[in-house]
């Protein structure tokens, strides 16, 4: 009955429109209902996993059973000191620095052209450019690598019709990053490392030159900077956030993938291979988990000394 | 008097759009030139060909004698204050106005002490190790007057350095811009759409239109004396009488300026003096404007508006007017077609 009296008296409001109502006079409420599931998410699932691995890490592997022992202790970090161990860190950490800095000196005229010259139709094609490798399928990627380097691929054929092949071996013929062929060297390893993470490295740094006003650099040359300096003080450094966000997906990608190394390149390992194996044949939960804790550290020590020489300040 | 800027026949072209078509033009050292136009109107472009973010399709550009083409911005002793300040974010105040000084390879000591005293001069002192980022537009708008004029150019340009300013601070930055020039004897080249700050700052103006100039000149010239249509209403408000009107009012069959504050309203009950022109209207509206108020009338066809002092009365709209001034009020312009 009231209910019917209420509603002749005004139009009655939908669900939605009450909600609304109940929204707008509980701000708070509308926050918290958007917030709460991401919150949930990353708090429990991201960083809870995180902190599993994290304590996964100081437990030690009985030595007679080869079961985890759930008592605290730094053995396990100390394996990661072993002379294997430590060569398959010391490798990574070189492959993903290589494959950074590579990326960042590919990737920046790149995404000068795109952010400071390509208009219009120019730009989506930029885009297109950029993002269509991540489309297909990270797999298929690799093997058709594996397929252009091998000793039957399309390197070596076009190295033979254009009578470089002297140049192809001696490349190969060099210590350590040589080998058989380009599919099973660090070099090749190398290629795909950048052809693949190149994007991340782009997208990045090309939204940080973005955001640069051109009246900066017309700024730098008015007060008497040539190119070259113009570039040293002024674009460098106000991209230098975005080469960094871009440093961070190369590095740490490099570091924990263990597909390529497995696909292209030599049976040594690398971190994300370790991990794999620690994890799943060897039964070593905590050795995995130590191994895992490597590219945090670093990626961790990175930032700190990337904010102390000042890479953060145009931000 | 030495030439500092020379534009023989200067011409720059968008695709199909003239920015700048063949524009003439000396600015002559150490004066304060303004160009005034509306926007799109090519003075932009013209300061940017001073400035050699831009290169002349046709013609020619001397700075200080020395040929200007092909010369790149930063082999020119030019500097510009941007319209956005175009300061650097990541760098401190003092490194940004040492920046010009620290690429000519100066010692940190020495360029700290010039940025020190360019940030004295424009009030600034103390604010050195502040970051662009923490100071207001005003503040900004010193330090990128200081960073341009810490490098002792010849030529400084301006692109309209007070535009993002609020009125109030607008007027004082007018005065001590003014003032500044006058102290450091440069040659200061000024680009505004303002036409009031335009004429109470610059020693001499060029007014654009299309990407032409249309008229240069002393401020008080230009005012008095407009050349075209186009700058009578552009500079100040004036009446443009068409070259009938003029004719049977005191002038001569051309298109005529007569200035607002030339007309006298006639009192009730007195008669317009035996030397003056008269004409008179129904009020079509009244602005009150304080000291004093603009009374337009409907003429016929025509729109007239007079500046009187608001201790006159007050008008109401439809009442009947008489407006009146004298023959020399009147400034012939254009032949009629």
């Amino acid at each position: 009955m009231t209910a019917a009296a209420l509603a002749s008296r005004a139009p009655s409001p939908g669900v939605s429109s009450r909600a609304s109502d109940i929204l707008f006079r509980h701000r708070w409420l509308l926050l918290a209902l958007l917030l709460a599931p991401p919150l949930l998410w990353i708090g429990i699932v991201y960083v809870g996993s995180l902190l599993a691995l994290l304590l996964n890490s100081f437990y030690g592997l009985d030595e007679f059973s080869g079961l985890v022992k759930y008592e605290f202790t730094l053995s396990t970090y100390a394996q990661l000191f072993q002379r294997a161990n430590f060569d398959i860190i010391v490798r990574s950490i070189l492959m993903a620095a290589a494959v950074t800095i590579a990326s960042a000196i590919i990737a920046f005229p790149i995404a000068y052209y795109a952010a400071r010259y390509a208009r219009g139709k120019w730009k989506a094609f930029f885009y297109l450019a950029v993002m269509m490798p991540l489309w297909s399928s990270y797999l298929v990627k690799v093997y058709a690598w594996k397929l252009i380097l091998a000793k039957e691929g399309i390197v070596t054929w076009l190295a033979e019709i254009t009578k470089t092949s002297w140049l192809l071996n001696s490349v190969l013929g060099l210590p350590v990053i040589g080998g058989p062929s380009l599919s099973i060297s660090y070099i090749g390893m190398f290629l795909v490392f950048v052809y693949v993470w190149l994007p991340y490295m782009i997208l990045p740094t090309q939204a940080a030159l973005e955001r640069v006003p051109g009246s900066l650099i017309e700024a730098s040359a008015d007060l008497g900077a040539n190119p070259a300096q113009a570039f040293r003080t002024v674009i460098l450094p106000l991209a230098l956030p975005g080469l960094i966000a871009g440093s961070i997906f190369t590095f740490s990608l490099t570091m924990g993938d263990y597909i390529i190394p497995q696909i292209v390149g030599t049976s040594r390992y690398f971190i994300g291979q370790a991990v794999y194996a620690q994890q799943g044949t060897a039964g070593n939960i905590p050795l995995a988990a130590a191994f895992t804790v490597v590219p945090i550290v670093i990626m961790g020590i990175y930032l700190w000394v990337a904010k102390r020489m000042g890479a953060f300040d145009a931000l | 008097m030495t030439t500092a800027v020379r534009f023989q026949n200067v011409s720059r072209h968008f695709g199909t759009i003239r920015a700048v078509d063949d524009v003439t033009l000396d600015v002559a050292e150490g004066e304060f030139f303004a160009m005034l136009g509306p926007s799109g109107s090519g003075k932009t472009t013209c300061l940017r060909l001073i400035a050699g973010f831009e290169q002349p399709d046709k013609g020619h550009i001397e700075i200080f004698g020395e040929t200007a083409e092909g010369v790149p911005p930063y082999r020119r002793s030019v500097n510009t204050v941007f319209q956005d300040y175009a300061l650097f974010p990541h760098m401190t105040v003092g490194e940004n106005v040492a920046y010009g000084l620290m690429i000519r390879g100066l010692p940190k000591a020495s360029r700290e002490e010039r940025a020190r005293e360019a940030l004295a001069m424009v009030k600034l002192s103390g604010f050195e190790d502040r970051r662009p980022s923490q100071l207001s537009g005003g503040q900004r708008q010193r330090v990128a007057l200081a960073r341009a004029l810490v490098n002792e150019p010849k030529v400084l340009l301006l692109d309209e350095p007070l535009g993002a300013l609020d009125l109030k601070l607008r007027e004082q930055m007018q005065e001590e811009l003014k003032s500044l020039q006058k102290e450091v004897g440069i040659t200061f080249v000024f680009v505004t759409h303002d036409q009031g700050e335009a004429l109470a700052m610059s020693d001499r103006l060029a007014i654009f239109n299309e990407g032409r100039i249309v008229q240069v000149g002393r401020p008080s010239e230009v005012y008095e004396q407009p050349n075209s249509r186009f700058v009578a209403s552009f500079v100040g408000s004036s009446n443009v009488l068409p070259p009938d009107f003029a004719y049977e009012h005191g002038g001569s069959l051309n298109w005529t300026s007569l200035r607002p504050e030339k007309i006298t309203i006639l009192k009730n009950g007195q008669s317009t003096p035996p030397d003056q022109v008269s004409v008179t209207g129904k009020v079509a509206a009244v602005h009150y404007q304080g000291s004093q108020t603009r009374v337009t009338l409907n003429i016929g066809e025509l729109r007239m508006t007079a500046h009187a002092p608001s201790a006159m009365g007050t008008f109401v709209e439809g009442q009947s007017v008489t407006f009146h001034w004298p023959r020399e009020a009147l400034h012939a312009m254009e032949p009629k077609q």
